[in-house]
């Protein structure tokens, strides 16, 4: 006991020291700092972003224009352009791996979470800094370490992996199952083990920070929704990602020392080799118990920062503060039990399949109360439409449309027949590739201000949104229509099936709106740096918003609050809150219309007698003054 | 200006305080350990998994009935005694916090060092065990490939669950290694408080827990 109070002592014994100037190198490169830090995890995130969609524009090229030339490409991608022209077969499936991997983990995990996490949870909590800024700062630099090797990976000359970004063995045990399950194999599976050490970093903090460093009267019945996704999908990365780590570990030793963990009775190039006794479905299982869990990881995050970002925009108090918090907690319980239904056709028993398919059918159901929730925010809202708010909307719209298909493909006798075409890859990039990137994008136009003390320009906003929007839908609605006609994921070319050949049109017309979209993307990156240097001045709050981060100056400098930390009285969604009855009678109408439409959380309820409610009358009596000067407040008392 | 502040905050929960009055390092580990619970339940039941549907799988007595300075049949005697070692060095772990509660810097020093020795003389057994199955009886002994007695997924599933162990164990033991030095520094007396040594305690504690699991998959049962 004693120890917990005496750290608190020395944290804010160091406090006080903080203000020297520290060198370039600790401020920007090894900073401590989790704004800073923040900031480096989502420059990361753009880059990797860049590169991840860039590689989809390719591969969308080969499927919407088959055997096109792509000459053009030859001085970027070199030998992997063939003599005649064409995209290198095996390299198709390294970019179709990439691409996952890169989305999923780098840009959806680390450069979601590890962005606005480390950004939002001490400035909306009042906390000065994450539990270990140390930590943090590790945190960081292992994600770092773990981009460089992926991307290494690119320039080897047996490629970069290539067997899915799920990499199933046998498929990637084998490197002579494939060039790219060679050394780009090893690389990926070193960079996703620093990758995971990140994370568990990051996540340890994350959880610690919101549990032990809470400013005073910050419980979590008034926590802010973001806070409360970020908090859930820290435990559920904390949990799920280990699991990868031993399938991770167990595939480094069937690949490099002989091993049988995942191998039996295989014949490649007409030899047999020795492995007997393992089970390529224990990998599948291992995989899955993180990849299930992962989609939400990369899912919640997004979801918590449209609870805040609809909110504040709708002016309104989000609908159902507790139904929202119990959802996501169901969610990512349910996203633990789930995981077999990415399995229903590798030779399951398939009575255990109907439980799975039991299991992941209930997840509508929590998913539908936070889309109600959303709507029913949204629902007579005093509306601003900022950019964010769009791509929050935006974000619902893509939950339903991709939630929709969910229900589907949880099915498994209707799995049977959609497994592995292109509807399982429209549901996933809408309801959570597209979805999750939203709320990404949703956060940075939202949280800018905050970030570098200058607004992003909202015109080029409202343009980068429409076309996004737009883009997304053209890009995967035609893609659900295709896959129930059975059209395959992962193939090089569909131009020697008969059956596809009606599909070729359709085929181009994805790519031309994948192209479009992707392009879009370079308004936002010239909005985000144009900005960063010669964007308008942000005022303190610009959206009118309650929770703590917009009382800290403009640009928060170390420790975030130049004073005393604030103290917190009420929850975050004190949004249009009427005047009560017995205020009103007194108030003129002018005088009642002329009252703010939000209460920050550092309001105590002693100041807000006019919108009170009586149980919250109740509560002044716990707030005592403390005048240590001789300005009276509130002059009623 | 005036600062407004609730008083009567009975509620632990209610933020300005540490709910389970621990501080933000203790927290982390119990965090870390949750996470590396998970890993090791992977493993296991990896091991599980295959064991079911392997179709012969070697009697564990029968592997492990060895023991050095004795040339007679003592099933599980070796192993039992390792693992009462590692019990032991849990309980000398106790009583090195329990003394850094009391600030007795020369306790502290005292059980550090036996659970120090425990640990080591736990890994040095560890290692006789793999030399002696690795060798094995003059049928090939066992390696990731090869497995004289069994299957060759019970000698991979052994060699790695229980390696993955003795790592944990290795750096469990350079950690109370580092704790015991600056015990010895006076680095914590004038910190005023031990909480270092709770903290590789509970670290300590777990991967002796983690052991008494894989003690009972790849032996007993």
């Amino acid at each position: 006991m004693d120890t917990a109070n005496a750290h608190v002592a020395e944290a804010h014994a160091t406090e006080a020291h903080e203000h020297h100037e520290q060198s370039f190198i600790r401020k920007y490169i090894f900073s401590e700092d989790h704004k800073v830090i923040a900031k480096q995890f989502l420059i990361t995130g753009i880059i990797w972003a860049f590169i991840g969609g860039m590689l989809s524009v390719f591969f969308r090229l080969q499927l919407g224009f088959p055997n096109m030339s792509m000459e053009w490409l030859r001085p970027l991608l070199g030998g992997w352009i063939t003599p005649t022209g064409q995209l290198d077969t095996e390299f198709y499936l390294a970019m179709v791996t990439m691409h996952g991997t890169i989305m999923v983990f780098f840009v959806l995990t680390a450069g979601l979470s590890g962005t606005f996490s480390n950004f939002l949870i001490p400035l909306q909590i009042g906390a000065r800094d994450m539990a270990s800024g140390f930590m943090n700062m590790l945190s960081y630099w292992f994600f770092f370490v773990s981009s460089v090797i992926m991307f290494i990976s690119f320039f080897i000359s047996t490629g970069p992996a290539s067997g899915g970004w799920v990499i199933y063995p046998p498929l990637s045990a084998l490197p002579q199952a494939m060039s790219g399950s060679g050394l780009g194999m090893t690389l990926w599976l070193v960079s996703m083990a620093l990758f995971i050490v990140s994370t568990l970093l990051g996540g340890i903090n994350y959880i610690t920070t919101v549990i032990n460093m809470r400013t005073d009267g910050m419980s979590f019945s008034r926590l802010p929704l973001t806070v409360w996704a970020f908090f859930l999908t820290a435990i559920i990365g904390l949990l799920s990602f280990p699991v990868l780590l031993s399938a991770a570990l167990l595939l480094i030793l069937d690949r490099s020392f002989g091993t049988s963990f995942y191998l039996s009775e295989i014949y490649i190039g007409g030899e047999a080799l020795p492995n007997l006794g393992g089970s390529p479905i224990l990998f599948q299982h291992l995989f899955w118990f993180l990849g299930h869990p992962e989609v939400y990881i990369v899912l919640l995050p997004s979801l918590g920062i449209t609870s805040e970002i609809i909110s504040t925009n709708s002016r309104k108090p989000i609908f159902g503060y507790k139904a929202m918090i119990g959802s996501m907690m169901a969610i990512g319980f349910l996203s633990f039990i789930v995981w077999a239904h990415h399995m229903f056709v590798s030779g399951m028993n398939p009575f255990l399949g109907s439980i799975f398919m039991l299991l992941t059918l209930i997840i509508a159901v929590p998913s539908a109360v936070k889309v109600f929730n959303y709507i029913t925010t949204l629902w007579k809202g005093n509306i601003v439409f900022t950019p964010a708010m769009l791509f929050s909307i935006g974000l619902v719209s893509f939950f339903i449309s991709g939630g929709l298909t969910g229900i589907f493909l949880g099915n498994s006798a209707l799995d049977i027949q959609l497994h592995d075409t292109y509807f399982v890859v429209a549901h996933f990039h809408l309801v959570m590739g597209s979805a999750a990137f939203f709320g990404m994008l949703a956060g940075v136009y939202h949280w800018f201000p905050k970030m570098f003390g200058r607004m992003m320009d909202a015109r080029l906003g409202y343009v980068h949104f429409w076309l996004s929007f737009i883009g997304i839908y053209l890009v995967f609605f035609p893609m659900h229509y295709i896959g129930i006609a059975g059209f395959p994921r992962r193939y090089y070319s569909f131009t020697n099936f008969d059956a596809f050949s009606t599909f070729a049109d359709l085929n181009t017309f994805i790519t031309v709106a994948a192209i479009i979209t992707f392009f879009a993307q370079f308004i936002f990156l010239f909005n985000f740096f144009y900005s960063i240097f010669r964007g308008k001045k942000a005022p303190a709050n610009p959206w009118n918003s309650n929770t703590l981060e917009w009382t800290t100056p403009i640009n928060p400098g170390h420790g975030n609050w130049p004073g005393e930390i604030p103290k917190v009285y009420r929850w975050p969604y004190d949004y249009s809150k009427p005047v009560n009855k017995e205020y009103a009678a007194k108030m003129t109408q002018e005088e009642i219309d002329k009252m703010p439409d939000f209460i920050p959380q550092n309001v105590p309820y002693s100041e807000t007698l006019e919108t009170n409610l009586p149980e919250e009358n109740e509560k002044i009596k716990l707030e005592v003054k403390e005048d240590d000067d001789t300005i009276v407040v509130d002059p009623e008392k | 200006m005036a600062s407004t502040t609730v008083t009567a905050t009975t509620n632990v929960w209610s933020g300005g305080q540490s709910p389970f009055k621990v501080s933000y390092g203790k927290l982390m580990m119990w965090i870390f350990l949750l996470s590396d619970a998970f890993t090791f339940s992977a493993l296991l039941v990896s091991y599980g998994m295959i064991r079911y549907s392997s179709e012969s799988w070697p009697v564990p007595e029968e592997v492990f009935s060895a023991m050095p300075f004795y040339h007679g049949y003592a099933p599980l005697v070796f192993v039992g005694i390792m693992t009462f070692i590692l019990i032991l060095s849990s309980v000398t772990m106790v009583l090195a916090v329990e003394a850094g509660h009391r600030m007795d810097r020369k306790g502290v020093e005292k059980w550090m060092l036996w659970t120090i020795i425990g640990g080591l003389t736990f890994l040095s057994c560890q290692a006789w065990e793999w030399t002696h199955f690795i060798h094995g009886t003059g049928a090939g002994g066992a390696n990731l490939q090869w497995n004289e007695y069994g299957p060759p997924a019970f000698a991979a599933f052994f060699f790695f669950i229980t390696g993955f162990h003795g790592t944990h164990v290795f750096s469990g033991v350079v950690l109370n290694y580092i704790v015991y030095y600056n015990t010895v520094r006076g680095v914590y007396d004038r910190r005023g408080h031990y909480e270092m040594v709770e903290k590789v305690g509970l670290y300590w504690h777990f991967v002796d827990l983690v052991w008494v699991f894989v003690f009972t998959f790849f032996y007993l049962v």
